[in-house]
């Protein structure tokens, strides 16, 4: 690691004011930042770190059904509370990311911010049209995401809370590999009384997508059946030594369909 | 000046000054501790090697600051024994022969006393292996450890009455 200067806010405000610094950068759980450091990837001036930041941290219902997540709330938390907020679909993503001791420490804010191509959170995000709150502004889901590890944020600025509107019926399947877990492929779908979400993370090159065709087909015939003949194009599919952008392609239809199935 | 975090080490209240903001959980151990019961394998956080309980939780502390740790109950394989009496889990590695060269077992058997900790695993094997899934062995003993595991719940865990019929 290159050398930084480190500091402990208390609160939110406390951290965008650390964060004004050129090159600072927040510290999350640290579960990609630290490796990221350690590889010499990043050269922050400063790390601020959130976890002393009670604020950002816990799980609730607002009135309007979305499961309101602390930005800094960890992976474990986020998994317990989800199933007892009536939102089991979360929890399926929450509880089979890495392993315990990543999600003991993890956190939402740490995962939407980095937007790793095959990050879990995104899929969940895009499907049930969450909404990322900073500290100084809210931003839909769809104007988030902006492709490999970029996103809306601006320098400095903290994720400090995520809404996710709660879905009727909602699953995440995985095509994970089994070293990592991370997906090859994981597609989050999520059922509302007026519409279907389908969120597409670890297949494409641009990042997480929403698949608007099958979101269509299954908003009239929510069943596996009905996404059976659709197909994404492999055009724009990540290729790499675990699978090809042809293999990729035929997963989003196979794990859309498994989601479905398993959301009834 | 430089920063400094107070913690609860193996029971024993600490001070400690640090020098350097990059330094890890585990390498403060390890390096400036004199506990090098933790292991370090990758240092990124694929193999559990250095797994430790934060506040009774499992962390990879090869991913954790120690400056981010102030105020926290910190627990090692050194501080598991009480009073020269092996920790059950350590006893059950024992008879089950669940290691072969060893490199993995302090962090394996920090990870069995959280997951039993945490209580939803009980004695299923199935259960046991997925919630040890952070924990890699190069010498494959995995057979051994979920049965070490599966005997230290059942020795950790009180029988309920209608189990005990
Ligand atoms: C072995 C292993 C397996 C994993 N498997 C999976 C998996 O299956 N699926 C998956 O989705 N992820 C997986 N991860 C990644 C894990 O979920 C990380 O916890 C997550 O990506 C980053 O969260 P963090 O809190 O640790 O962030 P950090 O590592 O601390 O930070 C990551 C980035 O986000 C920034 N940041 C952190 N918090 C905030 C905030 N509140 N606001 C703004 N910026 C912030 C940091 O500056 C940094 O750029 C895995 C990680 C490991 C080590
Ligand atoms: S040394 Fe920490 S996980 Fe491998
Ligand atoms: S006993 Fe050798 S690595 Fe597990």
């Amino acid at each position: 690691m290159y050398n930084f200067d480190f500091e402990r806010p208390k609160s939110v405000a406390d951290a965008v004011k650390a964060l004004q610094t050129e090159e600072a950068q927040p510290l999350g759980g640290g579960q990609t930042l630290i490796p990221t450091l350690k590889q010499r990837l990043a050269m922050p001036s400063k790390l601020v770190s959130l976890a002393g930041i009670d604020e950002i941290k816990g799980v609730c219902k607002d009135d309007q059904n979305r499961l309101c997540i602390g930005g800094g709330t960890v992976h474990r938390v986020i998994a317990e509370k989800a199933m007892s907020e009536g939102f089991p679909g979360l929890t399926g993503l929450a509880s089979k990311i890495g392993d315990p001791a990543v999600r003991n420490r993890g956190t939402i804010g740490g995962s939407l911010a980095n937007n790793d191509p095959s990050a879990c959170y995104p899929a969940a995000a895009m499907a049930t049209g969450a909404t990322i709150v900073t500290d100084r502004r809210e931003i839909a889901a769809d104007d988030y995401f902006k492709g490999l590890f970029e996103t809306a944020l601006e320098e400095g600025e903290i994720i400090t809370e995520v809404k996710m509107p709660i879905p009727e019926a909602s699953a995440y399947m995985k095509f994970e590999q089994p070293a990592s877990r991370f997906p090859l492929v994981g597609v989050f779908v999520a059922r509302f009384s007026d519409r279907v979400g389908v969120g597409v993370t670890g297949a494409s090159e641009s990042g997480v997508f929403r698949w608007t065709e099958a979101e269509r087909a299954l908003g009239s015939d929510f069943s596996a059946d009905a996404v059976k003949g659709l197909s994404v194009p492999a055009d724009g599919m990540i290729s790499d030594l675990h699978g090809t952008a042809e293999y990729r392609a035929h997963l989003v239809g196979v794990m859309t369909r498994r989601a479905v199935a398993a959301a009834q | 000046m430089s920063p400094s975090i107070s913690l609860t080490l193996n029971g024993e209240a600490r001070d400690i000054a640090l020098d350097d903001p990059r330094v890890t959980l585990l390498d403060l151990l390890r390096e400036r501790l004199a506990l090098p019961g933790t292991k370090k394998g990758c240092d990124r956080g694929q193999c559990g090697a250095c797994t430790v309980l934060v506040n009774g939780r499992r962390v990879n502390s090869c991913l954790t600051l120690a400056l981010t740790l102030d105020g926290a109950e910190i627990t090692t394989i050194e501080g598991l024994a009480a009073d020269g009496t092996l920790h059950p889990v350590q006893e059950a590695f024992i008879e089950n022969d669940a290691f072969q060269c060893g490199y993995c077992t302090p962090g394996q058997i920090m990870s069995a006393v959280g997951l039993i900790a945490e209580g939803r695993a009980g004695d299923d094997p199935e259960r046991i292996r997925e919630g040890m899934s952070g924990n890699i062995c190069r010498c494959v003993a995995y057979h051994g450890i979920t049965l070490a595991v599966q005997d230290a719940t059942r020795s950790m865990t009180p029988l309920k009455k209608e189990d005990a019929a």
